[in-house]
């Protein structure tokens, strides 16, 4: 009796420990230490909104922060982005409106603890306690869509920054925009990619972490694929704690891919890149989800090279005012050297990351919106987005306006960056596609 | 059917460094009935030795495993006498509530020095090639190092005499007692040389995988499972079961989607606790 009693706890804990080890795995990357995303810039509770009687307008501006929780590092990184650009917009007296009056800027922003509950409690607390005239999202697609929800129902205008996914676009709501390229749209550049640099590949193998946001964005790259002709050899998943890609790497050696594509996050994506090199895998092109944009994807030193990963935005990505005149666009706000200088200068020489651009971008987003249509008022605000179609140092801005999809980015697209070395033989991101922006010509097929 | 022949390689040379991952869990059951699970977290600790070593004093890998294990052997002996020697005669909730305590202490100050970001021992000895498969060479040299271990090990265990004092105590500990065997010291050095071979195992992998430290989680299940599997108590038992797991893990691949893999072993894990509880190569007798 004592032994079945013992063998039926070993069991039990064992099954516990397997289930803690599932969902403790995906929040290590968020736990990883970013030097100068500090939390200190930003106000913990809200701060006091400003006299009405003031001589300048000043309109209050609401988000929530995810200062605790597991979405805290790139969420640091977005507020730091807004955080600039509050100070930007004010430091210059304020945004002008064609009256010549001048608009100044004020956040009210709470902690979300990176959770849902929190978001929609504070959405609501922002919108009518606050009276915030303009919302910008939380970090991550999961706390968006709660947000969204809530500033549709109350009727304010919200820039979403840092929220890939698709779904909450195409919920009818009327009021959200989204600064990011979607999902469905994350991998589709490699598609084209691969088709401008060897137009006789045919042969594409997806392999991808199991979680939502990577099977979202690799089904609507493989649709993509198929659309242009490609022939998916392979298409499987793996779980986001997968360290030996062995089984995976066999199987795509079997199927004769020319190119591959997937991954999911950084250390499933290293891990795949490095054994995919061990394994001597000939093959000329491949392109990783979130892994490749980092920095620490260089640790890998030669498996990396050739290596391409998309990203929101680059610091290198050479959108200016000249390539925006060649494709017929306007151009709004700093340049990309510039935002980058002014970043290091305020947060002590730290790179921004492309979360932190994607906060500037909301608020450069939302500030132009606010120019065009020359009030504060919403309905006026929600037009000038409507009709936006401009480039930034983030890229193209342009919104979905139809009732299925409205607001859902359709002018930026992914930056694609392909691991290289330079004349001395160290290994250097270059922007590859697309190829308006890029720095280098892609090496393909990799070595 | 090139690529199953490749897999069960890749499975084989895997399987020999589960085991010796396996071996120092179902060592520490087998001699004082204790459940270690701070297994997990000196498996990282063993990974970042290695890494440690390697990237600041540029030591070679497998040198850096002589540290690891030096290392592994008095934290243990140290874990013994701070968490478990005062628990040990009490119910294994006790011993699973302190040993559980010191893996919380590990894994919460190993992520404050190292933060929970991936590590990479960059080391590489190059591919050969098989037929069609083609094998890093730092893997054959893991199995390698994992058979000479645990063939250390049943030396140890059968022709010294500190290592028979360990089969003893296993054995039945008030008897060896009464026959003068120091049990205390007896039972710390088992713990100490259990804790050495995950620190081990941990150095090894490094030089396979990219690890973080909450790594060491993943290999403390599948200690489990190849603990039940090749018996709990029975350390060279645990390197058969080490090779099932990782020929299992090798083929299932080839036949469906990877992610049947954890099902299809847990699925086996609770099966052979229902039909064959001591394991399919025996167990130690309680």
């Amino acid at each position: 009796m004592k032994r079945t009693f013992f063998w039926s706890f070993l069991l039990i804990l064992v099954l516990a420990l397997a289930a803690c080890g599932g969902s403790a795995e995906p929040t290590a990357p968020a736990a990883a230490a970013q030097p100068g995303e500090t939390t200190a810039e930003q106000p913990a509770e809200a701060t006091a909104p400003p006299a009405a009687e003031t001589a300048a307008q000043t309109i209050i501006i609401g988000f929530t922060a995810s200062q605790t929780g597991n979405q805290n590092v790139p969420s640091t990184g977005q507020v730091n982005g807004l955080n600039l650009w509050k100070d930007t917009v004010n430091e210059a007296g304020g945004i002008e409106l064609a009256d010549g009056s001048k608009v100044m800027v004020d956040f009210v922003s709470y902690d979300d603890e990176s959770n849902t509950d929190r978001v929609q409690e504070l959405y609501t607390r922002l919108a009518t306690e606050d009276e915030a005239n303009f919302l910008i999202s939380p970090y991550s697609s999961g706390l968006t869509a709660a947000a969204a929800v809530i500033s549709e129902q109350y009727g304010k205008v919200m820039i979403t920054t840092g929220a890939a996914s698709d779904d909450t676009y195409q919920q009818g709501l009327t009021l959200v925009y989204q600064a990011y390229t979607p999902a469905s749209r994350y991998l589709t550049g490699a598609v084209d990619m691969l088709e401008s640099v060897d137009p006789e590949a045919k042969n594409v193998a997806f392999v991808y972490e199991n979680s939502k946001f990577s099977t979202d964005v690799v089904e609507a790259a493989r649709q993509y694929a198929e659309g242009k002709g490609y022939n998916v050899v392979l298409m499987e998943g793996y779980d986001p704690e997968t360290t030996d890609f062995g089984p995976f790497i066999n199987k795509i050696q079997d199927s004769q891919p020319d190119a591959i594509m997937g991954g999911g996050h950084f250390q499933d994506g290293s891990t795949f890149t490095r054994q995919l090199n061990e394994k001597n895998v000939d093959v000329g092109f491949f392109a990783l989800l979130v892994a490749p944009p980092e920095p620490d994807f260089a640790d890998l030193g030669d498996a990396a090279v050739g290596v391409v990963g998309p990203s929101q935005w680059e610091p290198q990505a050479a959108f200016t005012p000249d390539s925006a005149s060649a494709a017929g666009l306007d151009w709004y706000g700093p340049l990309g050297e510039e935002f980058v200088q002014s970043y290091e200068a305020k947060f002590d020489g730290a790179e921004p990351s492309y979360h932190a651009a994607g906060g500037y971008a909301a608020g450069l987003i939302l500030e132009k919106a606010i120019r065009d249509a020359g009030s504060t008022d919403p309905a006026a605000v929600q037009q000038a987005l409507d009709a936006m179609n401009l480039q930034t140092f983030f890229g193209h801005i342009q919104f979905d306006t139809s009732a299925e999809a409205h607001g859902l980015q359709t002018g930026h697209s992914m930056v694609y960056i392909q691991w290289q070395k330079d004349a001395d033989g160290n290994l250097v991101k270059e922007v590859v596609w697309p190829l308006e922006g890029a720095t280098a010509d892609t090496i393909y097929p990799m070595p | 059917m090139d690529f199953l022949f490749t897999s069960i390689l890749d499975g084989l040379m895997l399987g020999f460094v589960y085991g010796l991952a396996a071996m120092g869990l179902t060592l520490i059951w087998g001699v004082m009935n204790v459940i270690n699970l701070s297994h997990g977290p000196i498996i990282s600790l063993g990974m970042f030795g290695v890494y440690l070593l390697f990237t600041f004093l540029g030591m070679n890998p497998y040198i850096a495993l002589i540290f690891v294990a030096l290392f592994g052997l008095l934290l243990g002996i140290v874990i013994y006498f701070v968490a478990v020697n005062r628990v040990i005669d009490a119910p294994h909730l006790s011993t699973l509530l302190a040993t559980f305590a010191v893996a919380m202490i590990i894994t919460g100050l190993g992520t404050a020095v190292f933060t929970a970001s991936p590590r990479n021992v960059d080391y590489s000895l190059g591919s050969v090639t098989i037929g069609n498969a083609t094998i890093p060479v730092t893997r054959i040299v893991a199995a390698v190092l994992s058979v000479l271990i645990t063939a250390g090990l049943y030396l140890y265990l059968h022709r010294t005499r500190s290592g028979r004092y360990i089969r003893a105590v296993a054995n039945n500990r008030s008897a060896a007692e009464l026959m003068g065997v120091p049990s205390v010291r007896i039972l710390a050095l088992s713990f100490g040389i259990g804790t050495m071979l995950a620190a081990l195992a941990g150095g090894l992998i490094s030089t396979l995988f990219p690890f973080t430290i909450l790594a060491g989680g993943t290999y403390e299940l599948k200690s489990f499972v190849i603990g039940v599997l090749g018996g709990l108590g029975n350390p060279i038992g645990a390197l058969f079961g080490g090779l099932i797991l990782g020929v299992l893990e090798g083929i299932i691949p080839t036949f469906m989607p990877a992610t049947w893999v954890p099902v299809l072993e847990f699925g086996l894990f609770v099966l052979i606790l229902l039909v064959r509880p001591q394991g399919l190569f025996g167990a130690k007798k309680s």
